[in-house]
């Protein structure tokens, strides 16, 4: 009984299914490139950002995270980003 | 034969004559093999995201090519081996891109909206 009217009971909480950025027709493709775009699924310190947080799916967030690394390599994201890194004394301490 | 698409990075005191030689010489590697220069594109003096080799900024440029392995590995022999290249990627491409890369066009668009515009690549 319970188990079956539990769906019309009102949840407090009610969070919408996301769905992942990359699956769809006008989906973004990943592209290594295409650092605005990879550079909203890294974190401020540089960190790329869980898919259980952005979503994505699993098949894509392998490839997010390859495209990330070589954007890294090419130095065009960051590996680690400094929150007090404005190029004064470093590596002190 | 199969593609490749290769950026490198040339260091920042050359000047842009300097750079588009160098691009010159690699792509001729690859024409003499027989191989096809499909795209070449300068993304110009570009800042890093971290120091490399303790420079801040570098030229990129980016070539799309279709070729032998074999030719290809004698560019990025000569890559490794050229002092002003700082860096270089290649990776194998299924297919040709059409139009200029993303990088070509930045700066001019809101992309947060990107998902739901329908004319994305027109815009582009």
């Amino acid at each position: 009984m319970s188990a079956a009217d539990a769906p019309t009971v009102k949840r407090p909480f009610f969070r919408r299914k996301k769905t992942c950025p990359f699956t769809g027709p006008n989906a973004p493709e990943i592209d290594w490139k295409n650092t605005r775009l990879l550079g909203r699924y890294i974190s401020e310190r540089g960190k790329i950002i869980p898919s259980r947080i952005t979503a994505v799916s699993q098949k894509k967030q392998r490839e997010l995270a390859k495209a990330i690394k070589r954007a890294r390599y090419m130095g065009l994201l960051p590996y680690v980003q400094h929150d007090t890194d404005q190029g004064q004394s470093r590596g002190r301490r | 034969m199969p593609y490749y698409e290769t950026v490198f990075i040339a260091r920042q005191d050359l000047t842009e004559t300097q750079v588009k030689d160098m691009t010159e010489n690699f792509s001729k590697i690859i024409t003499d093999a027989k191989g096809k220069v499909h795209k070449t594109e300068f993304w110009g003096l570009k800042s890093f995201a971290y120091r490399i080799n303790k420079a801040r900024k570098g030229h990129y440029v980016l070539v799309e090519l279709e070729t032998e392995p074999a030719a290809l590995h004698e560019m990025e022999r000569q890559m490794r081996l050229h002092e002003d290249v700082v860096r270089f990627l290649t990776i194998r491409l299924e297919e040709l891109t059409e139009g200029p890369s993303v990088m070509m066009d930045k700066g001019d668009k809101d992309d947060r909206k990107d998902r739901n515009r329908k004319d994305k690549k027109e815009a582009a």
